[in-house]
């Protein structure tokens, strides 16, 4: 890069450092106290070393075995929404209408998902997919196909896989939709003269133009699915039993339900830990992809 | 743009159906009374009712729901802007020492998961007196809004050829001069696409909102969990007030629907 170098550049970012770090590191200093200690309730704590981290790490222990169930289905949660909204995404953004009010119209009515509070979220589907009063889980029922959401496992986690896709898919679809858009039209022309067939275009133009904001929607998918909570809070409450039970509603049931804070503590760090190390993988690759081609990064 | 296929408009039709569908069943649900929907499944109301509306617009404890979240939501999008704005700037402009460090921290923050934060910030909101109130729920989306917000304004900025910097200086304009009555107007829409991601984060944010209010400043989205009373759940009211909340939304993007598709892109396309 060729930006030069000033340091008195910091005073700008003082205001964004403060702030930040006002919210995020006090909080992370209370987690990690707690983290090494234990309670007998009253206020009253003793020092408890690294106890909870190797409870925590330990699956044959009641804490660790719940804690890597948690983990296990929260990864094949965020496994299975990759694998359905990405190429749902790029198929739905492959047929935007290509110009004039419609246009406007599918991107507003796309747009609208993700607008909507995640707990109203929650309520939608709930409304939607329960067995008495919806329309999904009654036709489903009338149609002679058993579904039941709050007592089969199944049909929890198809429903919650589906309300996720409803709810998130837009945003890939519009990520590779912007990306579609910079493509210009002189590519396509002179795909069309070489005759190259509609397969040609997709992997040779469309994708390798969809790389970088592919890199985000995967980015801001993987770990917001990661941290999903309210919206199956409010649909199953993480059950039927613990079946839906992802990280962070184990974690809140433990922190707030339970105020078992040493444990919830510990908890919290390994998560954040998790997160910040995979983040750390994405952004590598995010900003490698980015320096191959000098010319990203030029906006408006 | 691309050379669309004929299954192209099949496919969004089918796509836009899925996404309308639940919302459909919830407006229908808004519109009947509580006997109808418990006892037959009908695809509209048989007998229209508006009562579940009229109930949350003549209720104060319903509609002030409402006030407290847009309260502390346009305040987070007003912090984090004003902000995000000189940040995202030396971003763009500058390196120094640990920029790269700093921008990956921040980044990284918009990832934390909100559930470890949830009991820390009571502890702290409390402590220092604002648990309970607007300003608790505003500063504390700030920690994954300001982070998105200089992210995007970073992008739009880059956009931005540095020689204009280097004119206005030369011309006698003074950096604040130059940034408010230049540079701003440059990366309007910028500022306007990180703004609506603020109030889109803030808007749908339940967690810490829930979390770090009672009752004073208690968002709309707690009030809802209300419906549950002894005599079973009050579906349509839940439902109107679920179709209250998509309002908001929905004017925002109608604003910003000629951007939408560069916003989500962070910017950086």
């Amino acid at each position: 890069m060729d930006k030069p170098v000033n340091n008195r550049a910091w005073w700008l970012v003082a205001p964004v450092f403060a702030i930040v770090a006002f919210s995020a590191i006090i909080p992370i200093m209370t987690v990690v106290n707690y983290s090494v200690q234990d309670t007998f309730g009253n206020n009253q704590f003793f020092w408890n070393g690294l106890g909870w981290f190797q409870e925590l790490l330990d699956p044959s222990t009641e804490l660790g075995g719940r804690f890597f169930d948690a983990l296990w289905r929260n990864l094949l949660f965020s496994g299975i929404i990759l694998a359905i909204q990405v190429p749902l995404g790029i198929l739905v953004a492959l047929s935007m209408p290509r110009d004039g009010w419609r246009v406007a119209a599918t991107l507003v009515l796309m747009a609208l998902p993700l607008l909507i509070p995640w707990n109203v979220v929650g309520t939608i589907w709930q409304v939607f997919a329960r067995a008495d009063i919806g329309l999904l889980g009654y036709g489903l029922n009338a149609l002679g196909i058993p579904y039941n959401y709050t007592g089969d496992t199944l049909s929890a986690w198809i429903t919650i896989v589906v309300m996720d896709v409803w709810h998130w898919t837009s945003l890939v679809a519009l990520l590779c939709y912007a990306g579609l858009k910079s493509i210009p039209d002189a590519y396509y022309q002179a795909a069309r003269i070489d005759g190259a067939s509609r397969w040609a275009v997709f992997t040779t133009i469309q994708l390798p133009k969809m790389k970088r904001v592919l890199l985000i929607a995967v980015l801001l998918r993987f770990m917001d699915s990661f941290m999903i909570y309210t919206e199956p809070f409010v649909l199953t409450g993480g059950g039927p039993g613990n079946a839906t039970t992802f990280l962070s509603i184990d974690l809140v049931k433990l922190a707030l339900g339970q105020f078992d804070l040493g444990k919830a503590a510990a908890m919290s760090l390994v998560y954040n830990l998790i997160v910040l190390a995979l983040c750390w993988v994405f952004y590598t690759v995010m900003t490698h992809s980015g320096s191959e081609r000098p010319e990203q990064g030029s906006a408006a | 743009m691309s050379p669309n296929t004929r299954g192209g408009a099949f496919i969004m039709a089918l796509y836009l159906i899925f996404l309308m569908l639940p919302i459909y069943w919830l407006v229908n649900m808004s519109l009947k009374t509580n006997f109808e929907i418990n006892t037959t499944v009908s695809l509209w109301p048989q007998a229209i009712t508006f009562e579940h509306y009229i109930k949350i617009f003549t209720d104060s404890s319903w509609y002030s729901g409402y006030i407290n979240s847009l309260t502390y939501v346009v305040l987070n999008t007003i912090i984090s802007i004003s902000l995000a704005l000189p940040a995202a700037y030396a971003f763009s402009r500058y390196s120094f020492v640990g920029d790269k460090h700093l921008f990956f921290w921040l980044l990284s923050n918009r990832m934390a998961p909100p559930a470890v934060f949830a009991l820390p910030f009571f502890n702290l909101y409390s402590a220092i007196g604002l648990f309970d109130t607007p300003w608790a729920v505003a500063l504390a989306h700030c920690l994954f809004n300001v982070p998105l917000a200089v992210w995007i304004l970073e992008g739009f900025m880059s956009g931005v050829p540095r020689e204009i910097d280097e004119t206005a200086a030369i011309d006698g304009y003074s950096f604040p001069r130059f940034f408010v009555k230049i540079f701003m107007p440059l990366i309007a829409s910028g500022i306007g696409v990180a703004a609506f991601f603020c109030f889109m984060f803030s808007w749908v944010e339940l967690l810490l909102a829930r979390t770090l209010t009672a009752t004073n400043a208690k968002p709309i989205a707690v009030t809802m969990t209300r419906t549950v009373s002894a005599a079973g759940m009050d579906w349509g009211l839940l439902a109107a007030a679920g179709v209250l909340t998509i309002i908001p939304g929905a004017l925002v993007i109608w604003f910003v629907r000629n951007y939408i598709a560069k916003g989500f892109a962070l910017g950086r396309v």
